[in-house]
């Protein structure tokens, strides 16, 4: 095995008995991403030398004996979460050379365990997008096939842990970014409670459901990058003071009697590619067979979820996009005469297409005269919507679900169709809407060859369940050991 | 149609977006499509139903005043397009 296929927890435990060190792992992960990045095209930037100075100062700390589970591990960064002195851009022509003054909560937190940061991933601007197309900078490739999307918005953390070109990565999900691109590059993604992970330094796109959360190559990763990233930050009002627990701890768990729920509407679901029925039906079979017991459930309301959503994300973010304005960072059109004529130049030409377009459609659904239709009527219906999520779960411990409709499709195929790219979020926007917790894990491929995930659902803070059913399915499967092939 | 090219110039206006009129075009159709979906909505009967704008019911959070370290003027001014000492220079205001 390659020292670049490690996983955290087998690295950590090399590390921690100083049979390897930070330095030679980083140096690996990095030569890695030089060999294969012009293929797959996961990074925006990268930080060689930044990356070997922090491995060495985990391997002072390792040989101290004070590591802990992510000392001297190399990780990747999605570039919408500011890294101090480390240029964030967000995928965005208005942030192409901004220098975050100051680090996220969860960078602070990552260093603070001695992590190796190894650089900035490539994602859809704002986040917003289901492929990373629309990135100003460039197009991800899906490790398992590069002619295919890796998903998104998270693209480049996902492509970049199917690729080993780190051993596990951070992104953020607002209606699927984490655990879609995680489905479609078969490795496991978890988008936690709302509240769970501090937001702070996280750019904004649409507040009441952005999360930051894990990419990882198991579930065991997953859960001890989980560790590192949870907890209340007062810098972050909406993070909720609740303990966190040692999620590695939920592993090995009993799931016998643990009740699944199966919704009925997103089985039965139209564009539901045969395929990926065919592996979540056998998926729910394996789990079946270690002991859990499977319900009919009902969420009624589902066919309005991406109505609602459409409507709710683009106001929330035409309102924080409006801080772009070209006066205190980012780009500014030089050529304008005029303070009005600045702020128009900037963000038209700072921002790109999908953004525009939810910037009006959001300023639109908002405007004097439309705000109820739109804004008031879509939160009454995310209401309806979190109301069958309770329902459900008066009868079930955990949801168990398709991530995505469809494997990976084609670079190219949806870039001028909004509508259809916006369907292929049905399955994952309404644990956004909701606040509730969702993982992907991998449960089969496709005939060509392109990872399926499975997607768990359950209860505000629950994270603990969805990680014990996804180590048991995992110990009885091999789907998360598969390699894309470079 | 259900956003007219008038309405996306007006709220291009709003956002401080100046579109080109291949962009008004492409926009009022795209975004008309989305509106025609969200139109869905309105078969739901949603009379009494209060609306939700966050997921997690939170109280207000808190702190004493006090003043704490913020970012230095520096820092602060280090992404800024154009300064000047310690502003930020933007474009004439006043004539």
């Amino acid at each position: 095995m390659k020292l670049y296929e490690l996983t955290i927890s087998h690295a950590a435990a090399l590390l921690g008995r100083q049979e390897l060190t930070s330095q030679e792992l980083t140096l690996a992960v990095l030569e890695r991403i030089h060999a294969v990045e012009d293929r797959v095209g996961a990074f925006i930037t990268l930080n060689d030398e930044l990356a070997m100075a922090q491995a060495e100062i985990a391997d002072k700390t390792l040989s101290e004996g004070k590591g802990t589970a992510l000392t001297g591990i190399p990780l990747a960064i999605k570039d919408l979460i500011c890294t101090q002195g480390v240029r964030t851009t967000c995928a965005s022509r208005i942030l192409e050379n901004f220098i975050p003054p100051y680090d996220a909560t969860v960078i602070k937190k990552l260093k603070a365990t001695g992590a190796v940061l190894v650089g900035k991933v490539n994602m859809d601007e704002f986040a917003m997008g289901s492929s990373t197309e629309n990135s100003a900078f460039k197009i991800t490739h899906n490790p398992w096939d590069l002619s295919r999307i890796p998903g998104g918005s998270s693209g480049g953390s996902a492509a970049a842990v199917a690729a080993d070109m780190c051993l596990g990565s951070l992104g953020s999900d607002t209606g699927g970014s984490i655990r879609q691109p995680a489905s479609h590059c078969g490795v496991v993604g978890m988008k936690p409670t709302y509240g769970r992970v501090s937001r702070f330094g996280l750019v904004a796109f649409a507040s009441s459901l952005d999360q930051i959360g894990p990419i990882a190559k198991d579930t065991r990763d997953c859960a001890l990058l989980m560790n590192a990233i949870s907890g209340y930050d007062p810098q972050d009002s909406t993070s909720v003071p609740e303990p966190v627990p040692d999620y590695t701890g939920f592993l090995n768990g009993d799931i016998k009697g643990l009740v699944a729920g199966i919704p009925r509407e997103y089985h039965a679901s139209k564009g539901l590619d045969p395929e990926v029925a065919q592996a979540v039906n056998r998926a729910i079979q394996t789990l079946q067979d270690l002991g859990v017991r499977c319900v009919d459930v009902s969420l009624p309301h589902t066919e309005y979820a991406v109505a609602a959503y459409y409507v709710i994300a683009p106001c929330e973010a035409s309102s924080n996009l409006a801080r772009y304005d070209g006066v205190k960072y980012g780009f500014r059109d030089k050529t304008a005469g005029t303070l009005m004529e600045m702020y128009r130049n900037t963000r038209s030409k700072g921002f790109g297409s999908e953004v525009q377009r939810r910037i009006i459609l959001g300023t639109y659904s908002l405007s004097a005269g439309y705000y109820d239709a739109y804004y008031g009527k879509a939160s009454q219906v995310r209401t309806l919507i979190m109301d069958d999520f309770t329902k459900a779960f008066q009868q079930c411990d955990i949801l168990i679900s398709p991530v995505a409709p469809t494997p990976a499709f084609a670079i190219g195929d949806n870039t001028d169709d909004p509508l259809t790219m916006y369907l292929s979020d049905v399955f994952t926007l309404s644990a956004n809407l909701a606040g509730i917790p969702g993982m992907s894990v991998p449960c089969g491929f496709s005939t060509k060859g392109l990872p399926i995930g499975l997607q768990l659902m359950g209860p505000h803070f629950s994270e603990g369940n969805l990680l014990k059913t996804a180590y048991h399915f995992e110990q009885t499967t091999d789907f998360h050991k598969k390699k894309a092939i470079l | 149609m259900k956003i007219s090219k008038e309405d996306v110039i007006h709220v291009a206006h709003l956002a401080r977006l100046e579109l080109d009129e291949a962009a008004v075009d492409k926009f009022s159709h795209q975004i008309g499509t989305i509106l025609d979906y969200v139109d869905t909505l309105n078969r739901l009967d949603t009379t009494g139903v209060s609306p939700t704008s966050h997921a997690i019911s939170l109280t207000n959070a808190f702190r004493e005043d006090e003043i704490r370290k913020q970012l230095d003027l520096e820092l602060a001014l280090s992404n800024a397009p154009e300064r000047d000492e310690g502003t930020f220079l933007v474009p004439r205001v006043i004539g």
